[in-house]
């Protein structure tokens, strides 16, 4: 028992030793790679673009259900001129990044780790280390570094419609004068909840495209399964383990920054 | 016939891999001249895509040494690696095109990687390469969008595109049919021609190889058990050639005798 267990947590660690030396080469190979900027304008628009509908949906959705709940709960208090308060914190310091992280783990993420596991199978990464193409420089920098643009981007996006989501229900729907909403909301946001916001959506964008391509990139080392099977296999870790890392990552950056 | 020098190309010495307790090359040793087209032969699992692999450094030998113009390939000389890579392409079986690229894409991008020329030239000699394929036509085409012969073309042709002056084809006739196989092989030979670079081709098509070939290395159990010519090849006494050779015959002598087996079980009933 206590055998497994140390090999299990053995394994943990070498697995995150070899994750951070991954991330490590993928920076490394940033230096001296030739046509970086096209990969990485290709990456942010398979991360910018394809993702905006989801982003868009899910963010005025959001901002639409806060309003409705912040509307009841704060009515109880009679505070209801505080709901743009509510909602735009709420969006800003937590809803946005997270939300935002996990919706573009869900496509854009699970996409990348499906593409590099097809890639491994099918030699085409083989291919490039044979040409002479750093396989790191070519596949992963550019989307990291993609993503260390994208997410802050997008987050701020899925803000913007969240706040108008919220004052759709709490004033459209439930009578609260517009103005009152958005006086609320231009009081309770300060530069440091901005700052915050940032940090962690550039956070979560580099934890979670380095966590999707890691595992897409090494689908070939799955040990349950090989071919398409590894494929899956790699892809649903990849996006179990980003989804984790961004909750978990959050609890951590709020706890400093708070 | 390729110009041959004094020198071989490449050279290989003692290669030798092992994956957990299954040796797969054990001191395979070959040389392969300038300008020549060499076919490694070999049944199945014999060890002849590894044997290409440790060529390109896509898998690494646990022991023994490769050449390549007189240089060592070991770990340590990067510079003589890269020197390599520069020089030599390789042609998967697989053919591992880039599926979400077009077949322009897929010859330019080897140029777009490891060159500074300029986008124009690079398109250029890209077209060039496809031109000279006769896939010119069907250049915005995805490879999933193409024939197995041309996917085939397709692949030669990001090959050969840095001009390099090796190329590893590792068994490019596999899964074809008679007549596509002779094409393949025909293709081989005449790009090899065309643009001069020394070809080591691994494929267990014997008729073919012997057709094609300069010269043919028979790999057997990790070892090189042949070298030579194809007619020296044709004429070997040695057991394992003879066995590889004549598996033609010794499948019509297993054929006939199972008939004849049939035939007499038949009577017994």
């Amino acid at each position: 028992m206590l055998r497994a267990l140390g090999r299990y947590s053995l394994s943990i660690v070498h697995e995150l030793g070899d994750y951070a030396l991954f991330t490590g080469q993928a920076f490394r190979s940033a230096v001296g790679a030739r046509r970086l900027w096209r990969r990485i304008v290709r990456a942010g628009f398979e991360q910018g673009v394809r993702c905006l509908p989801v982003i868009l949906i899910v963010g005025m959705f959001t901002g639409l259900v806060l309003g409705l709940q912040g509307y009841y709960v704060l009515n109880r208090f009679g505070s209801e001129s505080l709901l743009g308060a509510l909602v735009s914190l709420s969006l800003v310091r937590e809803l946005g990044p997270a939300l935002a992280a996990l919706m573009l783990v869900g496509q854009a993420g699970s996409a990348l780790a499906a593409e590099l596991g097809i890639q491994r199978n099918t030699e085409q990464i083989a291919a490039l280390e044979t040409m002479g193409v750093s396989s790191h420089a070519y596949l992963v920098t550019p989307r990291l570094l993609a993503a260390l643009v994208v997410y802050p981007m997008q987050t701020a996006l899925f803000v913007v419609v969240g706040l108008w989501g919220g004052s759709l229900s709490g004033s459209l729907l439930l009578g609260l004068e517009p103005g009152v909403y958005w006086s609320a909301v231009e009081h309770a946001i300060k530069s440091q909840d901005v700052r915050e916001c940032f940090t962690k959506a550039a956070t979560f964008g580099l934890l979670t495209i380095s966590l999707c391509a890691y595992h897409g990139f090494n689908a070939h080392r799955c040990s349950s399964a090989t071919g398409a099977r590894a494929v899956s296999a790699s892809t649903t870790r990849a996006v179990v383990q980003s989804s984790i890392i961004v909750l978990a990552a959050d609890y951590v950056i709020t706890s400093f920054l708070v | 016939m390729g110009a041959e020098t004094n020198q071989p190309l490449l050279r290989i010495e003692g290669l030798f891999k092992r994956f957990e307790e299954n040796v797969v090359l054990d001191g395979a040793s070959l040389n392969v001249a300038r300008g020549s087209l060499v076919s490694v032969l070999g049944r199945s699992g014999a060890g002849k895509s590894v044997l290409l692999k440790c060529l390109a450094d896509v898998v690494r030998p646990d022991a023994g040494s490769i050449f390549f113009d007189g240089k060592p390939l070991g770990v340590g000389n990067d510079a003589a690696r890269a020197d390599f890579r520069r020089r030599c392409s390789f042609l998967f079986q697989s053919n591992a095109l880039f599926d979400s690229l077009t077949a322009l894409e897929n010859v330019a991008l080897p140029l777009e990687q490891t060159t500074d020329l300029p986008d124009k030239e690079i398109r250029e000699r890209s077209l060039e390469a496809l031109r000279q394929i006769e896939l010119e036509v069907h250049q915005d085409r995805y490879p999933s969008q193409l024939s197995g012969g041309m996917q085939k073309r397709l692949a030669l042709a990001r090959a050969i595109v840095t001009r390099p002056e090796l190329v590893l084809f590792d068994e490019p006739t596999a899964g074809l049919d008679p007549l596509r196989r002779n094409a393949v092989f025909a293709m081989i030979a005449k790009y090899q021609r065309q643009f001069g670079f020394t070809a080591l081709v691994v494929t267990h098509d014997l008729a073919e190889a012997l057709i094609a070939s300069d010269r043919v290395a028979l790999l057997d159990k990790g070892r090189m058990c042949f070298e030579g010519t194809p007619a020296e090849f044709s004429a070997s006494t040695a057991t394992v050639v003879g066995e590889f050779r004549d598996s033609a015959d010794a499948l019509g002598r297993t054929i006939a005798a199972i008939r004849r087996g049939e035939a007499l079980q038949s009577e017994d009933s």
